[in-house]
């Protein structure tokens, strides 16, 4: 009990103060019934700091930790090398253990990183206001749809999602727009080196309230946004871009520039971590001002205080849930303030220099590891385009191949049919991302793994 | 009113003018450990990095033609410019590391470091979501031991463990009632939110699709029985509560209202933020609920991060059970823990899955941290962490309601927050400016103006983690604060004195919002970044 500073006689003195013969005097609304009694059945009772740790230290240990393996898992999270000051940073306890800067004047610490967060990724996206941040890029990216949606006034009912858009992202838009009455077009994508942009425009119609795409796709593809933002804006409908590694646009252009309305993705690969999926770092970004109030999310920005010192405060909060409850904008009451906090310090830390340097890293170890694989017999690549994470087929059950190598401490990447269980087309598919952490004999291993179980 | 301050200036003598204590300007703008910090943009440059990658080799890219030819504008730093920048920010934050935190309904307590080593163990930290299961069955255990630990703590069925924060579980919570209506086919269109309610509530009822009404609060803080009984029948799909509610109270009538509401074919929300007060001392399961969301952060001690992460799992009765999103996780009859998700919810029998909340498993990083506080405490531990969370609660409201107006302090015990309102304020000070005061005494204020029931509200939530002589020094601060307020002492008016802003003009930033940084225009017109390569 080592959290609990109260001593007996403290709780003695306290109850004399409150007037209360014991304890259970303080509990006395709660019916008789419904009381518990002794400590609940099957729960341990209390352990020490060296014991506590001790058990999750084994727990923690029957896991194959990524560091540990030859590694080459994406799909929407990405293993990046955190500087160590990150870490540091965030565990600074007046960031840590820090409440919502709601009390601005002893909150600029984390009001002054948000602004510097929001402006860098509103720039890494080409875009005009980010928010600052969401839970993650799957929740984010339904909340672009259902934005779109309220720009629409409710007029229009479709959204039209890429069949190149991460499933996950894809599922949570279907289970939430099953609530909200928004039809969902979803197609399956289909294994070919080129996304069926033109497909994609065919199915964009009058009705269509948004259009949602991922940047690099899915199957890590990248291509030209330009001509599908121009098809759905003839047709009054939004573009959503979904981006899931923010790193690839230190390559590649932004999707701003290509004419999004909205840009939507996960920030996890700059200083959040892998963490088996959570917590991760929604990003939100919007291109035109006039859509920044029917933005979702925390909103920080600039002002001055009673001595006209710059200051920074969370504003525009008459969209939230506090103010308007059922006509809120959202239900979001926060934001993933330390991992964006983390985001913040390792971009700071890269800069555009080494944001770019980081990109042609990982896309080198990329184009190497295509250029041996595509060697491997049996494996054929299925891209033109990639940024660092690129699609395989090895002409057999990748999952099966997937778990065998897991045998030998090779985490070779995702296999689509884990990720697309009901499409049996897809089941030769792996998906292999390669960033600056993976060496040259990792690429070896797989690949001559690979030539192993495929022979 | 000898209490030492934790900024060590002594109260009870508030400064006129906080120009004419502090003596001349400096040139920097700094005062000693006082030190103001410029916005990255304006000490960055984009030719500056702090991590050493190698430069980029000219060989033939794949980027499909899509190569960026535009600069972004991203300011980098040298590693010891950055950890000095976040450092120099850092101070001019309050935390809870730094002295108590009274915010009532967000439950700020004690942080143990414990977690944060558990939640780093590579095993964890470095593991990623979609490694074959075979690879990760110690995450998977962490996952399952938790739930275990929710589901008896809260007398329920199953638990959902993928939403992301509190609000987000309510979502999940009321769309699980929404499938289970759906499933026998019955289209009910309203859910009943007591005023009290939090904002979320609502905004999740109507997210999700339905109609919101209030059902009102009676004089002495508690949802009105008679006025939600009226109001049932079979268009009302749901009535969402918060036990303990937002005044503090045990809502003594939840077993009626469950059953009240369970006659009439509807479901029971229960918003958990208040957990942290009945934990091992009433199963909500054992009142009837069918959905209560658990915030890890408030109940189980992670971290709040400035803003989040939270998590916020949902706990289900077994009406509500099938109905929970992917990726759910099982034990079988054997003890073997299963991860279920899209290509094997058949196998377990999980078909009626409403979909999916979030890609991935949810918030890992919360549940190693949330399952190390519940192993230190023990069963027996937090049992106590209620009994005492309760206890400092009330102590604070006996303790200060000759000063301030406890407007259901005659409705019985409080549970883990004392409600006060601005009633006896002199008529131009407002909660808003004895908030300011006590940052001047060294405090993060309390939670302001809420509930909405009250008036001018005032929530003060000590928490168990806050030692009897913690809370000697806030009461005394408080009564400080709150007899200038009665008293009408208009250096009220101007705080904080002390803190690294003075009041911050809120209406500016909403009427003109500023949202990001622009460069300022170098008198040639073009923005001085730009010479530098940036936007």
């Amino acid at each position: 009990m080592r959290y609990l500073p109260l001593t007996e006689a403290d709780r003695s003195a306290m109850l004399e103060t409150i007037g209360a013969p014991d304890v259970d005097a303080l509990f006395s609304d709660v019916p008789e019934e419904a009381r518990l009694t002794g400590p609940i059945e099957g729960l341990p009772m209390h352990a020490s700091e060296m014991a506590v740790e001790k058990h999750m230290r084994r727990l923690s240990k029957k896991n194959l930790a990524a560091s540990d393996a030859a590694f080459f898992l994406g799909a929407g999270a990405y293993k990046h090398h955190v500087p160590a000051s990150v870490d540091h940073i965030i565990q600074r306890g007046e960031f840590l253990t820090a409440y919502t800067p709601y009390q601005p004047e002893i909150a600029q610490g984390t009001l002054q990183m948000l602004f510097e967060f929001q402006t860098q990724v509103a720039r890494l996206y080409g875009c005009h206001v980010a928010n600052a941040s969401m839970y993650d890029g799957s929740t984010a990216c339904w909340e672009a749809v259902a934005m779109a949606s309220r720009i629409a006034r409710g007029k229009k009912r479709k959204v039209v999602l890429s069949g190149a858009l991460h499933p996950h992202y894809a599922e949570v838009v279907k289970t939430m727009a099953k609530f909200t009455e928004d039809e969902i077009a979803h197609a399956s994508p289909a294994l070919q080196a080129q996304p069926d942009n033109d497909g994609l425009i065919a199915r964009i119609d009058d009705d269509t309230s948004c259009v949602v795409v991922q940047y690099p796709d899915i199957l890590g593809r990248v291509t030209d946004l330009q001509p599908i933002a121009d098809a759905a804006h003839e047709k009054g409908a939004l573009l959503i871009v979904v981006n899931t590694e923010p790193v690839a646009l230190g390559a590649i252009k932004s999707p701003g520039e290509m004419g999004a309305d909205i840009v939507v993705g996960e920030g996890q690969s700059l200083g959040v971590g892998l963490q088996f999926g959570g917590p991760y770092l929604g990003l939100f970004a919007v291109t035109s001002p006039k859509h920044v109030r029917q933005m979702p999310g925390r909103l920080c920005g600039e002002t001055v205080d009673a001595e006209s010192k710059r200051g920074f405060v969370l504003t525009l909060s008459t969209r939230e849930q506090h103010i308007r409850r059922e006509k809120a904008t959202s239900n979001i009451c926060t934001n993933s303030g330390l991992c964006a906090l983390a985001f913040s310090v390792h971009m700071t830390l890269l800069g555009e220099k080494g944001l770019r340097r980081l990109a042609m890293e990982n896309h080198r170890l990329a184009c190497h590891a295509v250029e041996r694989l595509s060697k491997v017999p049996g494996v054929s690549v299925l891209n033109d385009s990639f940024f660092n994470e690129f699609t395989i087929r090895l002409g057999t059950d990748a999952r099966a191949v997937v778990r065998t190598l897991a045998e030998r401490d090779i985490l070779a990447g995702v296999s689509l049919g884990r990720l697309f269980p009901n499409n049996a087309e897809l089941a030769d598919g792996l998906l292999v991302a390669v960033t600056e952490t993976t060496t040259d004999e990792d690429i070896e291993t797989l690949a001559s793994a690979l030539e192993e179980v495929l022979s | 009113m000898s209490a030492p301050n934790q900024s060590g200036w002594k109260p009870g003598t508030p400064v006129e003018d906080h120009n004419a204590m502090s003596g001349p300007d400096t040139v920097t703008g700094n005062r000693a450990l006082m030190l103001e910090e410029p916005l990255l943009f304006e000490i960055g440059h984009v030719e500056t990095t702090g991590v050493d990658l190698p430069e980029p080799s000219d060989t033939a890219t794949r980027l499909g033609g899509m190569d960026r030819a535009e600069a972004i504008g991203l300011p980098g730093l040298s590693e010891p410019e950055a950890v000095r920048h976040y450092t120099r920010l850092s101070r001019q934050n309050y935390g809870i590391d730094l002295g108590f935190f009274p915010l009532g309904s967000c439950t700020m307590k004690h942080n143990p470091r414990l977690n944060e080593k558990v939640a780093r163990m590579p095993g964890f930290a470095d593991v990623h979501p979609l490694q074959p299961v075979q690879t990760v069955p110690g995450a998977l255990e962490v996952i399952n031991e938790l739930a275990n630990w929710l589901i008896d703590l809260t007398g329920m069925h199953g638990v959902a463990m993928s939403p992301k924060a509190g609000a987000h579980g309510e979502l999940c919570g009321i769309l699980c009632i929404r499938a289970a209506l759906e499933a026998r086919g019955d289209a009910r269109k309203v859910v009943l939110v007591p005023e009290s309610a939090h904002g979320t509530n609502p905004a999740t009822a109507a997210f999700a699709g339905y109609e919101v009404e209030d059902i009102p609060a009676t004089a002495e803080g508690r949802v009105d029985l008679e006025a939600l009984k009226a109001r049932l029948g079979p268009d009302v799909a749901a009535v969402m509560i918060t036990n303990p509610n937002t005044c503090g109270l045990f809502e003594r009538d939840m077993k009626a209202i469950s059953d009240a509401v369970h006659a009439a074919g509807g479901f029971v929300y229960c918003d958990g933020a208040n957990f942290n007060a009945i934990v091992g001392k009433v199963r909500p399961g054992d009142l009837g609920v069918d959905a209560m969301h658990i915030n890890l952060h408030k109940t189980f001690s992670t971290p709040h991060g400035g803003g989040g992460p939270g998590s916020g799992p949902v706990v289900l009765s077994e009406a509500l059970a099938p109905f929970g999103p992917l990726p759910y996780v099982v034990r079988d009859k054997d003890g073997e823990v299963h991860l279920v998700e899209e290509e094997n919810a058949d196998e377990y029998g999980h078909t009626q899955a409403f979909g999916r909340m979030t890609a991935f498993h949810g918030q890992m990083g919360m549940f190693t941290r949330a399952l190390t506080y519940m192993l230190s405490h023990g069963a027996d531990g937090l049992k106590q962490v209620a009994e005492d969370a309760v206890l400092n609660a009330n102590y604070v409201l006996r303790s200060l309601d000759d000063v301030l107006d406890a407007p259901f302090g005659p409705s019985g015990p409080c549970m883990h927050e004392a409600l006060f309102s601005d009633a006896g304020f002199a008529e131009d000070i407002s909660t808003l400016d004895l908030a300011k005061g006590l940052i001047d005494e060294g405090y993060h204020p309390m939670t302001m103006y809420f509930p909405l029931v009250v008036h001018g509200a005032m929530l003060v939530e000590p928490t168990e983690t806050e030692s009897k002589a913690a809370l000697d020094q806030f009461i005394a601060a408080l009564r400080s604060v709150a007899e200038r307020a009665k008293s009408g002492d208009a250096t009220l008016k101007t705080a904080p004195h002390y803190a690294p802003r003075r009041r911050l003009d809120e209406t500016l930033a909403a009427r003109k919002p500023v949202l990001a940084y622009e460069e300022p225009m170098a008198p040639s017109g073009q923005p001085t970044m730009s010479e530098q390569g940036g936007r």
